[in-house]
């Protein structure tokens, strides 16, 4: 019994600390989508985000300054994204996809450039990553059934990103629903034509909603690297931005079931590990890949129709163009 | 929907070589001066490594026949991009395709050994055509009939192909006793000819590449396009729908259909990517052989404006970029293949998705030059 709470607890622990950069990456996506912006190049900015940190926690041992130089690259890349598909009323998903190609080449380019070690950082002293935060009373509760191995094994030794994101969850919430800035980012998504009338710039508000797409990629990022991860390796997002997308799409575009779907993607992950190998009674082994591809399925059959239909911002994806 | 308007200016005011030439050009080179800025920030000198990526591809008959091998994949994909465009949809599921089309050229390679190379060739020209177009439809009916979004499914099912892939390489088609998740090599006899050996019968000799016969068939498959597109009922029907569904249901056609004929043609144009890599060059199913060629396609498309002729100096383009941007890091200790990566993501982003950033200005001046060229020839 208390084996099997262990496991549990566990688990869960695993699903939340893989769970934290897909949340964020996916709210990310959430306030661009909201404000009528596809952005295909979550991963990219992730990325960058991850490499920068990285490297600049690397040169200064500081993980602070690292997260800084993350969030700074993912505001960079967003605005670039906003250039082509705002300002010049580019296609989105080009040019979500060329920000991909670009970071995918450009991290271990510059990586290799600077530290000379095959295209990833040197590995981070414990000094220059983003700390875990360690709660008060642990030892005291440990005596207690079921609270105690509940408060060391979740709450206790989190990584301080992951009350951030905690936080941010809840803040988006707050904000979408309301504030003033949400009430209109939900307007420019749905009918970007009635906000300019109304007086608002609709660029100025989908700058506005890239900027904390930017931020919140780049905090991602910093996770993987310099939180979770202990330096930057190539490829380290590993598809998590589409994955983002993916249960964007899945939580329709709502803070809630947004959560929700990021907390099922990381728990199939973390089960997945645990699944390697094992024999199941009456199945026998199942391949890894095709618990890997699960949350894949999932997104298309929820796409198909068969979970509930998914449906977008109605402005999602089209640039505005004022009438003249 | 995700076809942006082009926004055509004045009949007249700007001559239409601006848009299809001048500007993919300016795009072109705004795109190499950055990536010479990032050449900069790593210490090199810009002009010496483009000059060398340049003379790595073109320079020498070899290198050329490399080039060509590239630019046959992204011929390939290029096509599959584009005829989705034409219906208005947008394949980024080019890359899951391109790697199922080689399973299918690869199990009748496979299958098929001790059998004379054309009959092999044609059934897995035939194989991967059928594999991709299989792995494209899923995709195109979930479109077509319950309206889900097909960029996202095709990225998911490019997700799902690694995935398929790496279990029947690693699990059910290994080679017995290899450690190496990759098949057994093909027999010689099914290889799909180099270049150089099918020249060779002609008494034609070029130095040796992994250039194949499939580059003609990837010719073979632009002239098929444009006659499919231009000429035939359902090239017509599958365009109207592209440029206005609204209007395509009225005039009696179906949506549905043509998503689903249009997917099932970019599938199979993608899946031939296999016959080049894995008939003709790998000789064994193995893992990742298509590496990105599916997300080129959609660049290759946007810079040859989805007509045959563009998507052939598109994918010229960018097979130069890919062999000689792979022959730098040979010569610069500092610079790796993914340097490459960095120049595409620049030209996708500039001749994709900015592709009018210098229209404004290219047309002011041109209507500049027009009106005081009128404006003198009423004073005279």
């Amino acid at each position: 019994m208390e084996d099997a709470l262990l496991l549990a607890l566990q688990l869960l622990g695993a699903t939340i600390r893989v769970a934290t950069p897909l949340v964020l990456a996916a709210f990310a996506g959430m306030y661009c989508e909201r404000a009528g912006v596809v952005d295909i190049g979550l991963e990219g900015k992730m990325l960058a985000g991850a490499f920068f940190s990285a490297a600049v926690a690397s040169t200064t041992l500081n993980p602070w300054l690292g997260l800084l130089a993350g969030i700074a690259a993912g505001m960079a890349l967003a605005m670039v994204h906003g250039f082509a598909c705002i300002t010049h009323n580019g296609n989105q998903v080009v040019s979500g996809m060329a920000i991909n190609i670009l970071v995918a080449g450009l991290a271990p380019t510059l990586a290799y450039a600077w530290f000379q070690q095959g295209g990833q950082t040197p590995l981070l002293p414990n000094q220059a990553r983003l700390p875990a935060v360690e709660l008060p009373g642990v030892e005291a509760l440990s005596g207690v059934p079921f609270l105690g191995p509940v408060y060391r094994e979740l709450f206790n030794g989190n990584n301080v990103l992951i009350w951030v994101t905690l936080v941010l969850v809840i803040a988006t919430q707050w904000v979408l629903y309301r504030t003033r800035f949400g009430l209109r980012l939900r307007a420019v998504g749905e009918n970007p034509a009635a906000v300019d009338t109304a007086g608002l710039s609709v660029a100025r508000l989908r700058y506005q909603a890239l900027l904390v797409t930017g931020v919140l990629t780049g905090m991602a990022g910093s996770y993987l690297s310099t939180g979770h991860g202990a330096g930057f390796v190539r490829d380290m997002t590993a598809g998590k931005g589409y994955l983002a997308l993916a249960a964007l799409i899945f939580g329709k575009w709502r803070p809630g079931p947004t959560l929700f779907a990021c907390l099922l993607f990381a728990f199939t992950d973390a089960v997945q590990v645990r699944l390697q190998g094992v024999v199941l009674p009456g199945i026998g082994v199942i391949p890894v890949q095709f618990i890997q591809m699960l949350p894949y399925v999932l997104t298309v059959l929820l796409l198909a129709g068969f979970v509930g239909k998914a449906i977008a911002p109605k402005a999602s994806g089209i640039p505005y163009v004022k009438e003249r | 929907m995700l076809l942006s308007g082009s926004g055509k200016g004045q009949p007249g005011a700007v001559p239409g070589w601006v848009g299809y030439a001048l500007l993919p050009v300016l795009n072109l080179v705004a795109a190499f001066v950055l990536s010479g800025l990032v050449i900069l920030v790593i210490g090199e000198n810009p002009v010496d490594v483009l000059s060398l990526l340049l003379s790595e591809a073109l320079g020498y008959p070899e290198a050329i026949g490399y080039t060509l091998y590239y630019t046959t994949d992204y011929i390939f994909t290029g096509l599959a991009v584009a005829i989705a465009f034409h219906c208005g949809l947008f394949n980024i599921g080019g890359e899951g395709q391109a790697y199922l089309g080689g399973l299918g050229a690869g199990l009748v390679a496979l299958a098929l050994t001790g059998w004379p190379w054309p009959v092999v060739a044609l059934l897995a020209v035939l194989a991967s055509a059928l594999f991709g177009a299989a792995w494209a439809f899923i995709p195109a009916w979930l479109q077509a009939k319950r309206g889900s979004h097909i960029v996202i499914t095709t990225i998911m099912f490019n997700f799902i192909a690694a995935s398929i892939m790496t279990w029947l390489l690693v699990d059910v088609l290994i080679r017995p006793g290899s450690q190496s998740p990759e098949t057994r090599e093909f027999d010689p006899g099914v290889w799909l000819p180099s270049m150089d050996r099918a020249l060779g019968w002609f008494g034609i000799a070029i130095p040796a590449s992994p250039l194949n016969l499939s580059f003609l068939w990837a010719l073979a498959c632009c002239a098929l396009f444009h006659i499919f597109l231009r000429r035939t009922r359902w090239g017509y029907e599958l365009r109207t729908v592209g440029r206005n569904e609204r209007a395509a249901v009225y005039a009696g056609i179906s949506p549905a259909r043509n998503i689903i004929i249009a997917m099932l043609i970019s599938g199979a144009l993608a899946g031939f990517v296999g016959v080049n890599e894995i008939l003709g060059v790998q000789h064994r199913v193995i893992l990742n052989f298509t590496g990105g060629v599916g997300f080129v396609g959609i660049a290759v498309a946007l810079m040859g404006r989805n007509h045959p002729v563009g998507i052939i100096l598109a994918a010229l383009l960018f097979g130069v970029l890919a062999q000689g941007g792979g022959q730098l890091s040979f010569e610069y200790p500092t610079i790796n293949r993914e340097l490459v990566m960095v120049i595409q993501g620049l030209v996708i982003l500039f001749a994709g998705a900015m592709e009018n950033l210098f229209k404004p200005q290219v047309e002011a001046l041109f209507r500049r030059r027009g009106g005081t060229a009128a404006a003198e020839t009423g004073r005279g």
